[in-house]
């Protein structure tokens, strides 16, 4: 195992946070209070509390899921495709390095970009809001498989683009929309029955639900049923991302 | 001289079903300048790409220092160093961390004192904490040279190097070359500049349509460069070369009126005074005296024009 090679990719990306440290790190807070003051203030005078919870408090898992699954994707997605962009991919790929090692570096990365950030919206919210986690190390447990899990699917999307715009066509055309309708501002229970079940269909909806769980333990669907779902999606991008290494797709050819 | 690289039967096609590599066999020796001269699209970047670990190919066997490349790629690729044709870098990193970088993906752990020798060598000391976007073109290539040596490989691998460089980077670059043999370095080169090839290499190889067409030690070649030709055109047809001039292992073409004599510009005596008064004791009357160069330019040339021609043929 190269791990010298693992470091370097991974200090090497996050020296990038580095350099763009007021927008990496200030955006997440200022979006956080805006959100706050939109969702929490506007509309949360009108929802008072959700399920025994306040509406502020309500939305503050969903809040930091939104954040951490756009970050995820957007900082591996961009770490892999900037080289190809710039042709510097090379050195990644003559170097002894496993495509292991290289996913993680860069998934490494972007997971604990997404970590920090995630960390920083917790912040935020205690700001605005009594923020109460019934099971802090399921918390984490759930924000760091997520921030994982998601790092590896923007890494795939990283692989397959081959400009900007398709770079940016899943975030904005599939995750954002199904982050929104996942519950991360309501709870499912508060829609049709009809709406409740198409919504069960959505994949973040029970990244949402879990992680809501760890906060006040209530759930729209069971915590197991959350833990097989993203389970199930970590291994899916890892097997993905393998065999497209493997032969070379959007890489070596 | 032992094999340090040998490449068997290797080929390439694109998903565009461009053949860029045919079955192509070469071996490099430990320790030379080897020079792959080739016109645009003959395969030579495909080739280094593929030996490299940065292209996928078709069918054939690599080995580096008899290493596989694709089952034991780890120690085969721990040996290379690739220098590419295009000025890709970074913007935003400065030249000390981007080195630096390079060195840490090939496994090896930090060693200041020879990235600053290094830098120093490629005089880019002075420029070590810019960034790279604010270096010149020239300065940009030394990074890459730089980059490609961090990890102190046995192989180096310049695609193109001296392409869109000025006079005294070339110059510079090819001083680097030199002392990189002298410390046992291997060195693969593909250039459109035959007069780099003769300065520096030791052996050419010539590339064309995804096979090697000729290898030769750059001393032979330069033996066919020091000759010229001298062709003697007669007022009058012979049927055959005078017993009198047999000495001169002369030519004679189809319609029987011009004489061929090949010599040696740089050898003392090229014996030309001694055919032309033979000739004129054989009372053969002249009516044209030309001679030709023959370059290496023209035996690339002509090796490239018989490879397409036996192409078109095939």
């Amino acid at each position: 195992m190269n791990w010298i090679g693992v470091k370097s990719i991974y200090l090497h990306e996050m020296d990038r946070m580095r350099r763009t440290l007021f927008q990496s790190l200030i955006s997440p807070f200022i979006s956080t209070s805006l959100y706050f003051v939109v969702f929490g203030s506007a509309i949360g005078s009108r929802i008072t509390e959700i399920e025994g919870i306040s509406y502020g408090s309500f939305i503050v898992p969903g809040m930091i899921m939104l954040t951490i699954l756009t970050q995820s994707i957007s900082n591996a997605s961009f770490g892999i495709f900037f080289p190809k962009f710039t042709n510097t991919v090379y050195e990644l790929l003559a170097a002894p390095l496993s495509s292991i090692e290289i996913i993680l570096g860069f998934v490494g990365a972007a997971a604990t970009k997404s970590l920090v950030i995630g960390t920083i919206i917790i912040c935020t919210a205690g700001l605005f809001v009594d923020l109460h986690i019934e099971h802090p190390f399921i918390m984490m447990f759930f924000l760091i498989l997520t921030s994982v899990t998601f790092a590896l699917f923007g890494f795939l999307i990283g692989i397959w683009a081959d400009n900007f715009e398709k770079l940016q066509l899943i975030p904005i055309l599939i995750i954002t929309p199904l982050v929104f309708l996942g519950g991360s501002f309501y709870s499912i229970n508060m829609l049709p029955e009809f709406w409740q079940k198409i919504s069960l269909l959505n994949p973040v909806l029970y990244l949402v639900s879990g992680f809501r769980w760890s906060f006040y333990e209530i759930a729209d669907v069971s915590i197991i049923t959350s833990l097989i779902t993203i389970l199930f999606f970590l291994f899916s991008c890892v097997l993905i991302i393998s065999y497209t290494f493997a032969k070379g797709y959007k890489i070596k050819n | 001289m032992s094999e340090i690289l040998q490449i068997s039967k290797v080929s390439k096609i694109y998903k565009n079903k461009f053949q860029a590599l045919d079955n192509l066999t070469l071996s490099i020796n430990e320790g030379e300048i080897f020079a792959l001269l080739g016109p645009n699209g003959a395969g030579k970047s495909t080739l280094i790409n593929i030996v490299c670990g940065i292209l996928n190919f078709d069918n054939g066997n690599i080995t580096v220092n008899n290493f596989d490349i694709k089952k034991q790629y780890r120690e085969a690729r721990s040996l290379i160093g690739i220098v590419p044709q295009e000025l890709n870098l970074e913007a935003f990193e400065t030249v000390w961390n981007n080195v630096n970088y390079s060195r840490g993906l090939y496994g090896k752990p930090s060693n200041n004192v020879y990235i600053e020798k290094l830098l120093k060598e490629l005089s880019l000391w002075e420029k070590k904490d810019n960034k790279l976007r604010e270096l010149s073109g020239g300065m940009k290539r030394r990074v890459l040279i730089a980059k490609a040596l961090s990890h102190e490989p046995k192989i180096l691998f310049l695609d193109e190097p001296t392409a869109s460089v000025d006079v005294e980077l070339r110059k510079d670059m090819w001083e680097v070359v030199k002392r990189l043999k002298k410390n046992g370095v291997t060195i693969i080169l593909t250039t459109h500049y035959i007069e780099e090839a003769e300065e520096i290499a030791d052996r050419v190889g010539i590339i064309n349509n995804g096979k090697i067409i000729l290898v030769d030690e750059k001393e032979n070649l330069i033996k066919k460069l020091g000759q010229k030709i001298l062709k003697i055109e007669l007022v009058n047809t012979i049927k055959r070369i005078p017993t009198d001039l047999k000495n001169f292992n002369l030519e004679l073409n189809q319609e029987k009126n011009t004489l061929t004599y090949i010599y040696d510009t740089k050898g003392k005596n090229t014996g030309i005074t001694s055919l032309l008064s033979e000739i004129k004791n054989l009372g053969i009357q002249l009516k044209d005296i030309s001679t030709e160069q023959s370059s290496l330019e023209s035996i690339f040339l002509n090796l490239v024009k018989e490879s397409e021609n036996e192409l078109d043929r095939g």
